[in-house]
This record gives C-alpha cells, structure tokens and sequence, in this order.
C-alpha cells in the first residue's frame, strides 16, 4: 500500500479521527518502509522540562529542518506522528514551508548527486485544528487519506491529486495484524457521479390513487393558454394602457333614495355621536 | 471498585494493563463514579498512585473509598498514596515564600504559563527509587479533573503538554498507567474544551464516556457509558465500542444493555 501511495513522492496526509484512530496504521506504513529506520525522540521531553542541557536546537523545527539536509541517497521516507502536535507548538505558516521544501524534489543542490525521491508521511488529528491549518495541509498534500469505517471495518478514503492529472479517489478497506502488517481487503474506486441503483425503480407517486390527478389533451391545451392574474405580458401592459382611451367595461349607477344619508363622516351611522 | 465494570471493561486488579492512558469524561452529567471506581482498583493491585484531586477534598474520596473497601488514610500512611489536594494547595500557592515552588505555582502568574511544576510535583511522587517506594506495583497517576485547571487560567496548550509530558514519564518510562477525568461541555462556542478533550481523547487507548440520558433524568437509569477502545485490536469479541446504560447504587453500579434496565423489564 506504500508504493501506491508514496509512489510520487511528496506529502501523504494521514487524517484520523478519535473514533477511527491512525496511529496504527502510521507504524504499518512504517515497517513497510523501513529498510534502515531512524528514530528521533521528540517524545519523551519535547519542551526540555527536564532542564537536562539536550535541548534541541531550534525545537521541533530546527530538527525537521536539519532533516532534509541530512537524507542520504537513495528513497527516504520521513514519517510524522504527529503533524497536529507541531501545529499546536509552531505557526502555521512556518510548518507549511517546512513541509514544503521537505517534500519537494529537491533541485538546488549543489553537487550532482541524483535527485532524491522524499515521501513525508504526516499524522493529522481533524477535531484539533479549524479549517484554515487543514485546507493548508490538505493543499500541500499529494496524496491525502481520511480514515473511517463502519462498524468494526476500518477504510481509508484515498484522494490523489497529481499534478497534470485528475483527481483520482478511491476507498480501500483494510486490517492491521498484530505485528503491525496491512491486510488489504478490497477495494471500490469512487465513480465521480453516484449512478441509481438499477434494482430500485423510480415509483411513480400518481398512480393507485383514488383521484385523478391526470389531464387530458384538451384540458392542457386550456391549461397552457391561460394567462395568470399577476402575470405582466404585453396583452396586460396594451389593457392598461388603452383604458384611458377606450370606454370602460363596467361602471356603477347610484341612486340614492330617501334614506340615504351621504354622511362621508359617518357612511353607515352607526357612530353615536 | 464496580466488579461489573471490571467485566465490561476486561480488567482485574491482579493484571492491570500497563502504559495505558485512560480518558474518563462526562457530558451533562456526574461521571466522578469512575474516578472512584479506579483510585480503589488501583489501591487494590496494590499500585503506588498519585492522586491529584482538584475538585473535592480528602475526606470525600476517603468516605467513598470505604463504601468501595479502601481506606485512602491507610493507603497514604504506608505511603501507596500520595495525595494532592488541590483545595488546599491553591490557597497555599499564594501564601507561601517565595523560593518554594508549590504545584499550582501557575495560579500565581499572570499569563497562563507552563504546568512544569505540577510535573514535577507528579514526577517526584512516582519516582521508583523514592521512599516508601519499594513493593508497590506499578505507578497510577489519577487526575480529577483536568477541565479545572482550564478554569483556573491554564491553556489547552499547556495542560496538553502536561499530559504529554506524564505520559512520556509514567506510561512509557515507569510502564505504569494515567487515568484523567475531563468534562464535556457539549458547548461549540467553548473551544478551549473541545480542544482539550479532542487532543487528550487523540493521546488515550480508552476512553469511557459517562452522558446523560438524552431525553432526561430518570430514577432507575441514570446514564449511559461509552466505552471505546482506541486500538486495531480491541478486546475479543467485544467489539471497538460498546454502550450500556447504567445505575448508581449506593455502593455499586450496575451496567445493563440499552433499554433493558431490570425496573423496565
């Protein structure tokens, strides 16, 4: 599974959640990488509480820095655990680059040796960081895998995204044994529009009902031609702009009789004044 | 101890787990029976534990520790238990010379800084080759509850570093085991402990969940638990994560399935 993901070399963005966690699957990519494997302590005492002088120089980041310098030839692979601690204790913005020329080819070197190919292997946890530090992390990422399941199944969502190429997603269910080896068990590539399942067909809600709800011919050709009250069309603007002109359709005779009281301050005395 | 808990959680005192982070929180309700219910389990396997008890004062683990078949005042008198009253030990943090570093020393500071001493206050107590040290089984440091010193003015930052920090000490230096009560605001807006409770859940190999009901209290189910393992291998045949619904009892407390608590059955 290292191959298909590190195969181009960059940053793989390994994004775990507390109910599905990715510490373990950190360690199996691992051992599938490790031919010669070197360990830097920033566990036991990163912040140098115990007063020992073993301070590193320039924390967290001066080793990440140093790192780079220090691969040799051939493929390395740099793991992380984890990418959120370091977001936690460093800038955003200072880790982003670090990352970057970490994981970019590098092609200002000054002897001649080959061009190394450095995969990073970053450990993410989503619930700790807003959006803005992992939409940057993720923008850097060359390949990014989320991880989840259902029920006692873990998966990995994978995104790749190459350059010149499309993204490509695919989800790969997995098991980690307990020597910290990857049982792949399948895998579904994601279709980039969800198709109808063809075993459901469309119900179609108008039928067995004890009305009609159905036009026919005639009744739609009626339906069609009508105009709607509140609708301004040219035959409304025409109408109202030849009333003044034309007669008047309607008009109201009056003709009071002998009760009639045209009291325009009290039109239906009833006031008790 | 709760024997019903043990079986759920498949423990025993006779074969605790070694280097484990135990994350204990509560969401709209009491989960400090959990808190109880590992200070005398460990008491029981006869381990050497810290007990760093910021919310109440000795006397009340003491007066439940005996329902539950420990005496904590016999515990700290042969020197199984170092006790840390944080009551106590706030008021003394403003009042003491200066030169001493009390454990709460960052209550006396005006920015939130570092809990280094609190550290090393936890460091000291569990050092093996300490007195009163030999015999004992393997270090506990038992906190309650951590979302206090977020009140008392320490970041989420620096308590994630305190944790850390044990963890790197206790669970992987001495292979003994952390349990940390944490509250659950289930509130958006409060960040400060959402990041806490992610980053420790994110750090812990279990972590229980004690919530409330979610359609309200009840006299004969109180809660319910969630207990998750955060490891591939979780227990046999139990599954990742499990919940029941519980009651308290006044010495015990009983753990059933969802919905099949024996006064609705």
């Amino acid at each position: 599974m290292l191959e298909s993901l590190s195969g181009h070399g960059g940053l793989v963005l390994l994004r775990d959640s507390v109910e599905w966690e990715g510490r373990s699957l950190l360690k199996a990519l691992i051992r599938q990488a490790a031919l010669r494997l070197v360990y830097h302590d920033l566990f036991q005492d990163p912040l140098n509480w115990s007063n020992t002088g073993e301070a590193l120089p320039g924390g967290a980041l001066g080793v990440l820095r140093a790192m780079r310098r220090r691969a040799g030839p051939g493929p390395v692979t740099i793991a992380l655990d984890s990418l959120s601690w370091l977001l936690l204790h460093l800038p955003c913005t200072a880790l982003c680059q670090a990352l970057h020329a970490l994981s970019r080819q590098d092609s200002h070197r000054d002897d001649s040796s080959p061009v190394e190919h450095v995969c990073v292997l970053g450990l993410l946890h989503e619930e700790l960081h807003g959006r803005g530090p992992l939409e940057a992390l993720s923008s850097l990422a060359q390949t990014e895998v989320t991880l989840s399941g259902t029920g006692g199944q873990a998966s990995a969502h994978i995104l790749y995204r190459r350059p010149q190429h499309r993204l490509t997603h695919k989800i790969q269910w997995f098991s980690i044994l307990p020597d910290f080896s990857l049982d792949l068990q399948g895998e579904s590539p994601l279709k980039s529009q969800p198709h109808p399942d063809p075993r459901t067909h469309p119900v179609d809600p108008t039928t067995h009902l004890t009305f009609n709800l159905h036009l026919s011919e005639k009744e739609k050709e009626v339906k069609d031609s009508l105009t709607l009250p509140f609708q301004f069309s040219s035959e409304k603007q025409q109408a109202l702009l030849c009333r003044g002109l034309g007669q008047p359709t309607s008009r109201i005779f009056y003709e009071p009789d002998a009760y009639d009281d045209l009291d325009q301050e009290d039109p239906d005395d009833d006031l008790d004044i | 101890m709760f024997p019903e808990l043990n079986n759920l959680l498949d423990a025993s005192p006779d074969r605790p787990e070694p280097g484990k982070l135990t994350l204990l929180c509560d969401a709209k309700t009491d989960g400090s029976f959990l808190v109880h219910h590992f200070l005398s389990f460990y008491l029981k396997a006869n381990c050497k534990v810290c007990f760093v008890a910021l919310v109440q004062s000795f006397s009340h683990y003491n007066i439940v520790g005996q329902k539950l078949g420990v005496s904590l005042t016999a515990a700290r008198e042969r020197g199984q238990l170092v006790f840390l009253e944080g009551l106590r030990s706030a008021v003394d943090s403003f009042f003491r010379a200066e030169g001493e570093a009390p454990p709460l020393r960052f209550l006396r500071e005006a920015t939130a800084g570092s809990l280094q001493p609190l550290f090393q206050f936890v460091r000291d107590a569990l050092e093996p080759g300490g007195p009163g040290a030999a015999g004992w089984a393997r270090p506990v440091l038992l906190v309650d509850d951590l979302s206090v010193l977020l009140s008392l003015g320490a970041g989420a930052g620096a308590v994630l570093d305190f944790v850390h920090r044990c963890r790197a000490r206790v669970c992987c230096q001495l292979q003994g085991n952390i349990v940390a009560l944490v509250h659950a605001s289930g509130d958006a807006e409060d960040e400060e402990s959402e990041l806490l409770l992610n980053g420790l859940s994110h750090q812990s190999h279990l972590v229980l969940r004690a919530e409330g009901l979610a359609t309200g209290s009840c006299r004969d189910v109180h809660g319910q638990l969630r207990v998750l393992w955060r490891t591939p291998w979780p227990p046999a045949a139990r599954g990742r994560s499990l919940t029941f619904q519980y009651k308290i009892q006044d010495k015990s407390v009983s753990f059933f399935a969802k919905g099949m608590s024996p006064a609705v059955l």
